[in-house]
């Protein structure tokens, strides 16, 4: 997976300033975040369906290997193929193969966050096949040559007037004076160009929201519909995914429905919530006639049974971004990754690597929002903390860090010497900063005092200082 | 090339599970839980009486932001055909060749254009679902040789018929429903559908009717008097 996570220091300062950005995040607040307090709130259940939900994935991903055999075993007695794939440049071969045997020119994309991560657009075009993504804001990026910043809303990072002018550039068949302000204009003229390569494409690829090992099934959760035209209109179904998907029936699957959703857009369900199974029947008048999965490895067996493999519990339903400040203040493309957010922070280092990726688990205060509304438990925080240590264990942090770190690890073994220190740097900051209470630049900490007063420690002592005097407060 | 791959991921696994492929016994008892279909997690919103599901089920849907009408039996082709003359829509209709919409022909309200899957040009499509969900007023719609996918999913106005006793609590009943229907396995495609397509993707501003239908309506037809659909 290539990312670009190196410069995450840099791309924060060019995001903080961003109005755009900004005005795009702070919508995520009575969007995405409200839905899902309103929706989990009317279900009274919701508690239990998690620990449902953190057990089935459990036992799917402890005997992994049976489920998948299972699965593909009834993909192939329905009459679809399965190629596994070990890595990005397997499953993306796989998918030319594929097309190639086929002749196809142009393929259309449902959203795959898979796709993303193999960077299979790239791969195709390299190949003289076309794909056109048609979920609203995959299309969108794929215009302006961007990046996903968010996993289930790809362009949210994009205001109304850019698409606006997007479209414009890239839509030459309409008038140049159309009207082209409100969402439901530009929401109109997608549906009308993305219609004609809908019924166009050679090949239709989506992802796969879940893997039904008892039927063989792929699972799309979608709202727009384009994921469904995607697969039913071409003659080949080509299905992206990887393999901690697969869960054993349609059972367990109704738990993660109830649990998806919910979480991510607040909706009790999807508009659509699609079952394929293999190619059209003989006696269907419409479908596919080819269906293929690509199962998709690329890093996950080395996420398993490490302190990262509860991660692959996620069912990408975005909760955690949503409600991550780091996230909501900076955006998803600081993060380099199409991962993003708390889960891309655990996960990128796991996919990529941590000399490409070790500033992400660094991005975060730890606060627990995002494992307190994940949907499947992942103890995020603690995972973030894993990857810290591993980052210091390799000697992957600065210098200055590691010294720094180590200097107060020396006085912190030292409880007395420990004291003594704060006492004294905490009577100084009170003295530097006077009455004021605040100091506006400190050496050492211009880090902190660039952007913000640091409020200096209060009169009266350490903690310690004034417990031993007895006080209370 | 797959052949090794194939290998690479399984022997992945297993060593990173630190335990070689799984004994057969162990296999058996993980086929059995497969077979079991058994229930997790059911919430309150998925049981109730038959009655009650159904009243449930019309407004999940509605909440959905589908709309509903409720007719006796026969009355499906007026019901279609008042729906369109309401929002001044086309009455060509594009109709699944499902036997039980053979009523929308006879009664001459309704231009039929074609029985089966639609063109591109279609602007309203008629099918039958298996299964609507009173959970949360989702419609089961299972393809086969009468039920065209792309009905589902082409035209701008999608109008389902679903009878009342096909009316269902959950998710695992309308899988009873499913498997019931096709014992061998899933239809090739199996929509569950709630509410006409939208999207957010523009400022987080819901829009009703992206790519798929920008309208959905339900005629939920009434069981007769001795509890059994026509």
């Amino acid at each position: 997976m290539h990312v670009t996570s190196r410069q995450f220091k840099d791309n924060i300062k060019g995001a903080v300033s961003d109005a755009n950005l900004r005005h795009s995040l702070a919508t995520m607040k009575t969007g995405f975040r409200a839905k899902r307090g309103i929706a989990v709130a009317a279900l009274p259940e919701f508690e239990a369906l998690r620990d449902a939900g953190k057990a089935i994935k459990d036992h799917a991903l402890q005997h992994l290997d049976h489920y998948l055999e299972r699965f593909e075993a009834k993909v192939l007695e329905g009459g679809g193929h399965v190629h596994w794939a070990r890595d990005a440049d397997s499953a993306c071969r796989a998918v030319l193969d594929i097309c190639r045997q086929h002749g196809a020119r142009t393929v259309t994309k449902g959203k795959s966050m898979v796709a993303e991560e193999i960077e299979l657009n790239a791969y195709l075009e390299k190949n003289g096949v076309r794909p056109v993504e048609t979920d609203l804001g995959e299309y969108i990026i794929q215009l302006r040559h961007e990046l996903p910043s968010h996993i289930i809303a790809p362009a949210i990072h994009v205001r109304k007037s850019q698409v606006a002018q997007t479209f414009r550039e890239n839509h030459p068949q309409f008038p140049a004076d159309r009207a082209l302000e409100e969402p439901r204009d530009l929401l109109d003229e997608a549906r009308t160009v993305l219609r004609s390569h809908f019924l166009g494409a050679d090949v239709g690829i989506t992802g796969a929201n879940l893997l039904i090992a008892e039927t063989g099934s792929t699972v799309i959760v979608t709202n727009e519909g384009n994921g469904d035209l995607t697969q039913l209109l071409p003659r080949v179904h080509i299905v992206v995914t990887s393999i901690e998907k697969v869960v054993p029936t349609l059972e367990d699957a109704s738990t993660i429905l109830r649990l998806l959703a919910r979480s991510a857009t607040g909706q009790a369900m999807s508009s659509y919530t699609t079952f394929s199974t293999g190619p059209r029947r003989p006696e269907d008048p419409d479908g596919p006639d080819h269906f293929h999965v690509v199962l998709v490895d690329n890093g996950r067996t080395g996420m398993l049974g490490t302190e990262f493999h509860e991660a692959l519990r996620c069912i990408r339903c975005a909760a955690c971004i949503n409600h991550c400040p780091i996230y909501g203040a900076v955006g998803g493309h600081a993060y380099g990754s199409v991962y993003p957010g708390p889960i891309g922070s655990v996960i990128t280092p796991a996919l990529a690597s941590l000399e490409e990726a070790g500033s992400l688990p660094n991005a975060s205060t730890l606060c627990g929002r995002c494992e307190a509304v994940c949907p499947m438990k992942i103890p995020l925080p603690r995972m973030l903390r894993h990857w810290r240590e591993h980052e210091f264990a390799r000697h992957l942090t600065p210098p200055r860090m590691r010294w720094g770190l180590r200097l107060w690890a020396f006085a912190a073994r030292r409880p007395a010497l420990y004291r003594l220190g704060t006492g004294m740097a905490g009577r100084m900051l009170s003295r530097m900063a006077g009455r004021r209470g605040r100091l506006s630049s400190l050496p050492l900490a211009g880090g902190w005092t660039q952007v913000r007063d640091l409020p200096a420690p209060p009169p009266g002592g350490t903690f310690m200082a004034r417990y031993k005097r007895g006080q209370t407060h | 090339m797959t052949g090794s791959d194939r290998d690479t991921v399984l022997n992945g696994i297993r060593a990173a599970l630190k335990r070689g492929p799984l004994p057969d016994p162990t296999r058996a008892e993980l086929d059995r839980r497969m077979a079991d279909h058994a229930a997790h997690v059911v919430p309150a919103i998925a049981r109730g009486t038959h009655a009650e599901l159904v009243r449930r089920f019309l407004e999940t849907a509605e909440a959905a932001a589908a709309t509903v009408a409720t007719v006796p039996p026969g009355s499906e082709g007026a019901a279609v055909e008042r729906f369109l003359r309401q929002h001044n829509l086309p009455t060509r209709v594009a109709v699944a060749a499902d036997p039980r919409l053979d009523g929308l022909e006879d009664r001459g309200v309704l231009t039929v254009e074609r029985r089966g899957t639609p063109t591109g040009d279609d602007l309203v499509g008629v099918a039958h679902a298996l299964a609507g969900i009173a959970e949360t007023g989702t419609l089961m719609m299972a393809s086969g040789p009468h039920s065209p996918s792309t009905l589902n999913m082409l035209p701008d106005t999608h109008i389902v018929v679903v009878r009342q006793t096909d009316v269902v609590g959950g998710l695992e009943d309308a899988w009873a429903r499913l498997r019931a229907h096709a014992p061998e396995g899933p239809p090739r495609t199996v929509h569950l559908i709630t509410g006409p397509s939208r999207t957010g993707d523009i400022e987080q501003t819901i829009q009703l009717g992206a790519h798929g239908p920008r309208r959905l309506h339900i005629v939920m037809v009434e069981d007769t008097a001795d509890g059994a659909a026509v």
